[in-house]
């Protein structure tokens, strides 16, 4: 937003206040700065989600398990839908949790600045930090849901595989995917109100272009490619992959996912960075 | 500039004046105008026509280390949006300003104040909002709490809190900021007297502790008390820099309504204030004429005119009367007496005068401020405009007028005076 050169001479710091033109530096070092500030939002954001309610972090993992339930009866049992040799509840748990993570931290980050708007314009900190604090904080139901995980193997009698190891990649995979997007669409929806109303179909509609209640290898072969070319997908096969050893191991499209997701994620920070000087006159 | 915590040069700020009614483009907006060539003619000519306003323009000014330094200047004057430049909450359209040394802004208390969280969780919140550090949190954690005076309630959800206990822990964490520069819109308008004279205070002592200060205000007396010199800002440009006594004169005499009265319109009446709705303000000594001067030796009527969109319980309507200096020479409201108090407990919807009369040989000669409040005693206060209107006493035939002197004092009462020669 503004170009402050932060010199440490004699711990004084000078800031230079002018108007800034075109495309500016991610200036990712205040971000750094301001790291407790990332960590309180996220903090408060847990502390208010389930406040007055009777379940509290029960709806962490009763979100996820009623959509498995859904899912089981409709898709499982009545559209025989095929779930890779695993029982149908487990394998449509396991591209739950990640999916969970995503669709809340799209949600939440796309609406991030226009519900913070009071701080947008009575208080300066790098703008980043209100989007960065909401996908942190959908971390944590992850974290709740993924004990329930753990239930199911034990229940279904399934032991992770070896490649457990790389979960956090996937995880980080859909963390990132969100961001970029939640950066791109946060920004436009303080310019847009319209943004606020699309984030819901947005979500649904990626939803049935993941292989959440079917495999992927349901879709047709010459549209993998395109296919592939949702991130989400590559993190959702990698799930089955490294949680219940159905689905084959990554193919190198989960490279092309991954430049996909960098690409959203690195035009989302400067697209971000290029829109907030006027967040604080038009939020 | 080693001795200059802020140096502004020509900042300027431009707003496009569209922007208030039409606060938000929607997405088929714009694309209908990226797409149709005539709806891009349109948006040309739309924006030509609608123009641009300068809330600000060429501002240019310094700030020596350890200064403080008032602003004032009325509505709209570009007061909030020099120090949300200055607070880097919102760019400069021109200009630059180089600022020397880790600024605190306090353009509101509270910002970011969670109604669900207890007092605990929102002074580590807002503390961090505002820039402070963890430990350095932790360290005053106990001061802010005495400062608040809300002890017993640190751990209930502030949604529970009454508004004033709400705003003392608010400003107890800004209070307790510590910057090289500070950076103070309107905070003080809040709370109740005591706890204003206590945060005036606690400001004064950030003041002595050779800090550099930028205060923004309308409490004239508060811009005497803590302020050296002020800056008088007047449609977006500096008018006047000059000592604090010498400014608060010259913007108090500059542009009152010489009418007598005050009218308000609708946007200028917040809509915290409903269900009141003040209407009009009005001063005269019952000479049928409605000036801005009335006679010291007649008796003064003072009106106030206002609305209730919805019955209030306990409301109380007064007047404040001040002088050009910023002091207080009386407050009064229209229940004070028992009478009224008993038969106004509830004052249901409609429409009212509250009318009062200042006895004759009251009043100096001189310049007076009048303010109105409406309030209901520890339960909300609807309104409030301490500079609501400007009127002249004019002392002709009162007391003393033989000498030509300039008398001190508010008030100038005819006093019953017995010589006796002994």
């Amino acid at each position: 937003m503004i170009n402050s050169a932060i010199i440490a001479d004699q711990e004084e710091e000078i800031t230079l206040i002018k108007p800034s033109k075109g495309w500016g530096s991610l200036n990712l070092r205040e971000l750094w700065i301001y790291r407790e500030l990332v960590y309180f939002l996220t903090w408060r954001d847990l502390k208010v989600r389930y406040k007055q309610t009777a379940l509290g972090a029960g709806w962490a993992v009763l979100q996820p398990v009623l959509s498995m339930v859904v899912f089981t009866i409709f898709f499982g049992q009545l559209l025989n839908v095929p779930s890779e040799g695993v029982p149908y509840p487990i394998f449509s748990y396991a591209a739950l949790l990640p999916w969970g993570v995503f669709a809340k931290a799209l949600n939440d980050t796309g609406r991030s600045l226009v519900s913070n708007r009071s701080m947008l314009t009575k208080i300066y900190f790098p703008r980043m930090v209100i989007p960065l604090a909401s996908v942190f904080s959908s971390l944590a139901d992850f974290l709740i849901a993924f004990v329930v995980m753990l239930g199911l193997m034990y229940y279904y009698q399934i032991a992770p595989t070896s490649n457990i190891w790389t979960l956090p990649l996937f995880l980080l995979l859909a963390v990132i995917t969100a961001l970029g997007v939640g950066l791109w669409l946060s920004a436009m929806n303080v310019l847009y109100r319209d943004i606020g109303y699309m984030i819901p179909y947005i979500t649904q509609l990626w939803f049935y272009l993941t292989p959440i209640v079917y495999p992927a290898s349901k879709v047709p072969e010459q549209w993998q490619f395109f296919y592939a070319l949702n991130p989400m997908v590559g993190v959702v096969e990698g799930f089955r992959w490294a949680l219940l050893g159905t689905a084959d191991a990554p193919s190198p499209m989960i490279a092309v996912s991954a430049f996909i997701s960098l690409a959203l994620f690195v035009t989302g920070m400067f697209y971000f960075r290029r829109m907030e000087r006027t967040f604080a006159d038009m939020v | 500039m080693s001795n200059l915590a802020i140096r502004v040069n020509n900042l300027g700020k431009q707003y496009r004046i569209g922007l208030t009614p039409m606060r938000y483009r929607t997405l088929r907006e714009s694309l209908a105008e990226t797409i149709s060539p005539n709806a891009r003619a349109n948006r040309a000519a739309r924006k030509q026509e609608l123009g641009t306003i300068w809330a600000l323009r060429d501002i240019s000014f310094e700030v020596e280390k350890g200064q403080v330094l008032g602003i004032i200047g009325r509505n709209g004057a570009g007061k909030s949006t020099l120090l949300k430049i200055l607070s880097r909450i919102t760019e400069p359209t021109t200009g630059s300003a180089e600022i020397r040394g880790r600024v605190g802004s306090l353009l509101e208390v509270g910002t970011g104040f969670h109604p669900e969280l207890s007092g605990r969780e929102n002074i580590y919140l807002n503390g961090a909002i505002l820039g402070m550090k963890r430990d350095e949190i932790d360290r005053k954690f106990d001061e802010i709490v005495a400062f608040s005076e809300v002890e017993k309630f640190i751990d209930t959800p502030v949604k529970r809190f009454s508004s004033g206990m709400y705003l003392r822990l608010a400003f107890a964490v800004a209070a307790h900021l510590e910057p090289q520069i500070l950076v103070v819109d309107e905070v003080l308008a809040v709370g109740d007297a005591e706890f204003q004279r206590k945060c005036l205070g606690k400001m004064d002592d950030v003041a002595k502790e050779g800090r550099t200060v930028l205060f923004v205000s309308h409490n004239m007396s508060a811009i005497l008390r803590l302020t050296d010199e002020t800056i008088v800002l007047d449609q977006g440009q500096i008018e006047l820099r000059a000592p604090t006594p010498q400014a608060v004169d010259h913007y108090m005499a500059s542009g009152f309504s010489q009418s007598g009265e005050r009218i308000w319109s609708i946007d200028e009446i917040s809509s915290d204030s409903a269900p009141f709705r003040p209407l009009a303000l009005r001063v005269s000594d019952n000479s049928e004429r409605r000036l801005d001067s009335v006679r010291s030796t007649n008796p003064i009527s003072i009106e106030v005119e206002y609305a209730l969109d919805a019955p209030i319980k306990g409301l109380r309507v007064g007047i404040y009367l001040q002088t050009t200096r910023g002091e207080y020479v009386f407050t009064s409201f229209d229940t004070d007496n028992t009478k009224q108090f008993e038969s106004f407990s509830q004052r249901p919807e409609g429409h009212y005068v509250s009318k009062c009369i200042l006895p004759p040989d009251f009043l100096n000669e001189g310049q007076y401020i009048l303010g109105i409040n409406a309030s209901s005693y520890r339960v909300k206060r609807y309104f409030q405009d301490e500079n609501a209107l400007a009127f002249t006493v004019d002392g002709a035939g009162a007391p003393g007028k033989q000498w030509p002197e300039r008398r001190l004092g508010p008030v100038r009462p005819r006093l019953h005076w017995d010589i006796d020669v002994r």
